[in-house]
């Protein structure tokens, strides 16, 4: 096919273009043509099309997300906020941190292995181009029923992938979720959340000014996978009879993306770069045109330069693949020849692909003839801005509430417990995560199943992080609004058990499709309950992400804001465990327990959902928080009560150690009887093991921030012993751990 | 005393053995693959990691580092080398150890906590433990099950030139349960757990990995 340039386009404005197929809806090719005065090149129309699609344009979500803006709480942690790559926040001593949260949902379903490992290589990327050392990721995933074929398909692909890619950066991977429920059937989630840091000097941004300072690529050569990834793949719900999908996804190379990681962090170590941008989904279109808008505007690129690894790739082909571990760095000429140094000393290819200019339009030339010219911002920001319509969804109007069976005998306790927590929901995932490295680093100072990860950041100070991942999703379909300030008041419930504080939160929005206003609504009540939650918790957000189109048909999957809370620890050697450390412990609970199963394990298990979420009450889960950092001295282990409430909280805390524990719940006196005191999952409960002298100091400070403080029982011997039911470790341990193998082993 | 970790591309692990060696209390020096100067270390450690991505054979092209020419030819004359995981398969492919590191048996990246014993307490490398000694050190690793012929197995085993067993539990398939072995003169070591990772309880299962590195220290004091 001929180079279709400028100037062809200029002289033959009717020529049929294909942009439908790429993903582009009429209006929006009409607008192209009016931003342009002319057709759009093909070059042009693929820029477009992908920078405009779903993915990258945030276009259905946009109206929703500027609530964190306007509704953002007063923060002096916020260095870098909302719309670079990531947000940076202040912990203190000099150090940045930085963190994010995306989704690699359709690539996964389409190719579970690659689809999953170059989730993580995108956001590690993310993460690196902020000028931080990237030091631990997590994964949370969401599947279909655990017991279903696809599942057994997408499952141990996914982690293998999280595994493969991950293992082999260097990257702890230090928490997550496995989560299952038949509506992710078709659509798993598979989120990538990495953390990075840096001192604040040595934040970089995506920007290209000065005019005459040089374009470089660097990294991997650019191959043909990945074309359209983010407009044809990520921006459309799946369909029967159309054609495979799979070239959409990437292939990820670790190896690759690990010798650029040391490279990139020595190029910044001698402040080599201007401005740094990532090549990730929209690729060198995605690139060129944010690190242009973000500067003066002007840029020239000659595309031939791209060193490629297949040679017959397209001009457009190149403008969109998304082929992985690539990096496009803004130099100044007196710095090129140490950059190219850097690059050899690590084997990286490294070219200049073009330089900044002082125009305000992005010029791409192919072998001389021009065949992209645009006004960058219009490529990267100016896409089109939906106002969907909303629709509360009528499956509201005809929630039922829950009828369970009641516990009235130790043997019903005890069948009801094992089936709980040995439901793949519940039970022990450490099938999935000793598939990842969780050592690697050396700084790893909590890692899954504890409630949060914690990585060590300085080693003289003892200064470090936690980071925990949450969220509820049946509550979110109940309540999409509360839903999503639940999620974020157990993540962070999840941080101040561990003994950090909560400082900033990252969001994965996974949605069904947007045009269907019930899911539109879904998601914008639950845009409307994190922006209220973080502005009342005064918890910045530093960024996020959104990912639309996870519905197969008509069915789209549960809402599912999975909320990520960083917080901070001073001494990381002063951090709480989840285990049960010793026999001869009082075991405490802190909260109070309501008689709510809606949208709880124990109601899943028998095939129910019920009918209302709790309602959050952030004033007391806030004194919580306070409580739990300042009595930390006093907890000799502390665990959050939330999915499978107290019997999976007992489970994990005794396993943990083996070390078995014996409580009495007086059902006459818990609402909800002993039912709900094992099984409800209501928020704003932590389980606590303290040494007998230190009950009266913990109960003082419990009433100094008006929590309730129930004694359940004590540790010690072999057995969980529940009012006159006896389970023995052994038994519970097999109900445990035996699911992940059965199913998957 | 200066103690050498060499990065590859791909090494992972080379901070937690240069943080190690620090807090055993000798001098960490980094080296690099690329070049064959051991600036004068008296001992070096291979570290973890996927070096070149293990798209070949684990530790297959590293083995070919200009800095390995000069470790092997220092290793045959008695100076010290450790190999943990990725440096133990480049040690094998280097020939300064017999045998091969496979997939797992169970085909799947294995990290745990892992209980092992010390049956060789003459290396320079484990001197300070004791014969029988249990510890408990973590793997992480898709190809550690150590194979080798019967008859290398059998002098192995004679000659008392394996190291570290696995108790309990063997995770990957490893013929005679073999966690790490020595060479025949007991001063170039390779295992697949990794004790660079059991130095803080902080941050590891144990503090159990310490006396790998304490011990090549005294054994360079005592020379």
């Amino acid at each position: 096919m001929a180079l279709d340039t400028v100037a062809i386009a200029s002289q033959s404005p009717e020529a049929a273009q294909p942009w439908r197929e790429l993903g582009l809806k009429e209006d929006e090719y009409a607008r192209i043509k009016e931003i342009l005065g002319r057709r759009p090149t093909a070059s042009e129309l693929a820029m477009y099309s992908v920078m405009w699609s779903e993915h990258c344009s945030y276009k259905s979500s946009k109206v929703h997300l500027k609530q964190f803006g306007e509704k953002a709480p007063h923060s002096d942690a916020l260095l870098v906020g909302i719309g670079e790559n990531a947000g940076v926040v202040d912990i203190g001593q000099g150090y940045a941190v930085t963190f994010k949260i995306e989704s690699h949902n359709h690539p996964s379903f389409v190719e579970p292995y690659q689809g999953a490992a170059t989730g993580v290589g995108g956001i590690v990327r993310d993460i690196l181009t902020m000028g931080a050392r990237p030091i631990a990721i997590m994964d949370p995933l969401r599947f279909g029923l655990a017991d279903a074929a696809d599942t057994r398909r997408v499952l141990p692909g996914i982690v293998a992938g999280v595994g493969g890619y991950g293992n082999c950066l260097g990257l702890p991977n230090i928490g997550g979720e496995i989560v299952f429920d038949e509506t992710y059937a078709g659509n798993p989630l598979v989120n990538a959340l990495c953390v990075g840091v840096m001192r604040h000097e040595d934040i970089k941004l995506a920007t290209a000014h000065g005019t005459g300072n040089l374009v470089v690529l660097f990294g991997a050569k650019t191959g043909g996978d990945g074309i359209g990834g983010v407009s044809v793949l990520a921006s459309e719900t799946f369909a029967t009879g159309k054609a495979a999908k799979r070239p959409s996804v990437q292939v990820g190379d670790p190896f690759a993306e690990k010798v650029l990681i040391e490279c990139s962090l020595e190029i910044f170590a001698e402040d080599l770069v201007i401005g740094i941008q990532d090549l990730g989904g929209a690729g060198l279109s995605c690139a060129t045109s944010e690190l242009a808008s973000a500067g003066s505007g002007g840029m020239s690129i000659q595309l031939e330069k791209v060193p490629l690894r297949d040679p017959s790739l397209s001009p457009e082909e190149i403008l969109m693949s998304e082929s992985q571990e690539r990096m496009c760095a803004i130099i100044e000429p007196s710095k090129l020849a140490r950059f190219m140094k850097i690059c050899k000393k690590w084997d990286v290819t490294a070219t200049v692909i073009g330089e900044v200019t002082e125009g305000k339009h992005l010029e791409i030339t192919f072998n001389g003839e021009l065949i992209v010219d645009v006004p960058p911002r219009t490529v990267a920001h100016d896409g089109p801005v939906y106002n969907r319509p909303i629709a509360k969804p009528a499956y509201l109007e005809s929630l039922t509430p829950t009828s369970l069976p009641a516990l009235d005998s130790a043997a019903t306790i005890k069948s009801e417990l094992l089936a709980l927590i040995s439901s793949p929901n519940i039970a022990d995932k450490s099938w999935v995560t000793d598939q990842y490295d969780r050592y690697v680093q050396g700084n790893s100072v909590l890692a899954q199943p504890e409630d949060s990860g914690m990585v060590r950041i300085d080693e003289q100070t003892h200064l470090g992080v936690a980071i925990s991942t949450d969220a509820n999703a049946r509550w979110s379909y109940l309540d999409p609004y509360n839903g999503a300030k639940l999620a974020l008041l157990e993540s962070c419930r999840n941080i101040a058990t561990t003994g950090a504080k909560p400082l900033a939160v990252t969001n994965c929005l996974n949605f069904g499709s947007p045009e269907d206003p019930g899911v539109m609504w879904q998601f914008s009540e639950t845009v409307r309950g994190l922006a209220d939650i973080c502005l009342e918790m005064g918890l910045p957000v530093t960024g996020g992400n959104v990912s639309f189109y996870n519905q197969t048909g008509s069915v789209a999957i549960l809402p599912t804001p999975v909320i990520g809370v960083l917080g901070v620890i001073q001494d990381v050697r002063t951090r709480t465990k989840m285990g049960i450390p010793a026999a001869g412990l009082q075991l405490i609970q802190l909260g109070n327990t309501s008689d709510n199963f809606s949208g709880s394990e124990w109601a899943h298990l028998h095939g129910q959902l019920g009918d209302h979420a709790p309602t959050p009450d952030i004033a007391m889960e806030t004194r919580l928080v306070q409580l739990l950092l300042e009595a930390q001295p006093l907890f000799e282990s502390a665990h959050d009560l939330s999915d499978g409430g107290l019997a999976a909280a007992l489970t994990e805390t005794t396993l943990r150690n083996n070390i078995g524990a014996t409580v009495g719940l007086p059902g006459e006196l818990i609402p909800g009887g002993v039912a709900a005191a094992l099984f409800a999952e209501t928020p704003g409960r932590v389980l606590v093991s303290v040494a007998p002298a230190n009950v009266a100091a913990l109960e003082a400070l419990a009433t100094k921030f008006e929590i309730s403080c129930h004694t359940l029982g004590s540790s010690g011997g072999d057995a969980l012993v529940i009012n006159d039911a006896s389970i023995t470790l052994t038994e519970l341990r097999a109900a445990h751990t035996e699911t992940f193998p059965r199913l998957f082993g | 005393m200066r103690i050498g970790v060499v990065t590859f591309p791909g090494s992972l692990d080379d901070s937690s053995a240069l943080r190690a060696i620090r807090i055993a209390g000798g001098t960490p020096v980094p080296l690099f693959h690329a070049s064959d100067d051991l600036k004068e270390v008296e001992a070096v450690v291979l570290p973890g990691g996927f070096s070149y991505g293990d798209y070949l054979r684990c530790g297959a092209i590293s083995r070919f580092a200009p800095i390995m020419s000069s470790i092997i030819i220092a290793a045959e004359h008695g100076f010290p080398v450790l190999g943990i995981c990725n440096g133990f398969q480049i040690l094998c492919e280097s020939h300064l150890l017999p045998g091969a590191l496979t997939r797992n048996q169970g085909l799947h990246f294995v990290c745990t906590d892992q209980a092992l014993t010390v049956e060789n307490n003459s290396t320079l490398w484990t001197a300070g433990y004791t014969k029988g000694q249990r510890l408990v050190i973590p793997i992480k690793n898709g190809e550690g099950s150590f194979q080798a012929s019967a008859e290398t197995l059998a002098e192995l085993e004679s000659e008392g030139r394996v190291v570290l067993r696995y108790a309990d539990k063997n995770p990957n398939g490893s013929k005679n349960d073999i966690a790490g072995i020595t060479n025949a003169r007991g001063n170039v070591v390779g295992v697949m757990p990794h004790p660079e990772q059991a130095i803080e309880s902080l941050t590891g299962p144990s503090e159990d990995g310490l006396t790998f590195f304490t011990s090549v220290l005294h054994s360079l004091v005592g020379r």
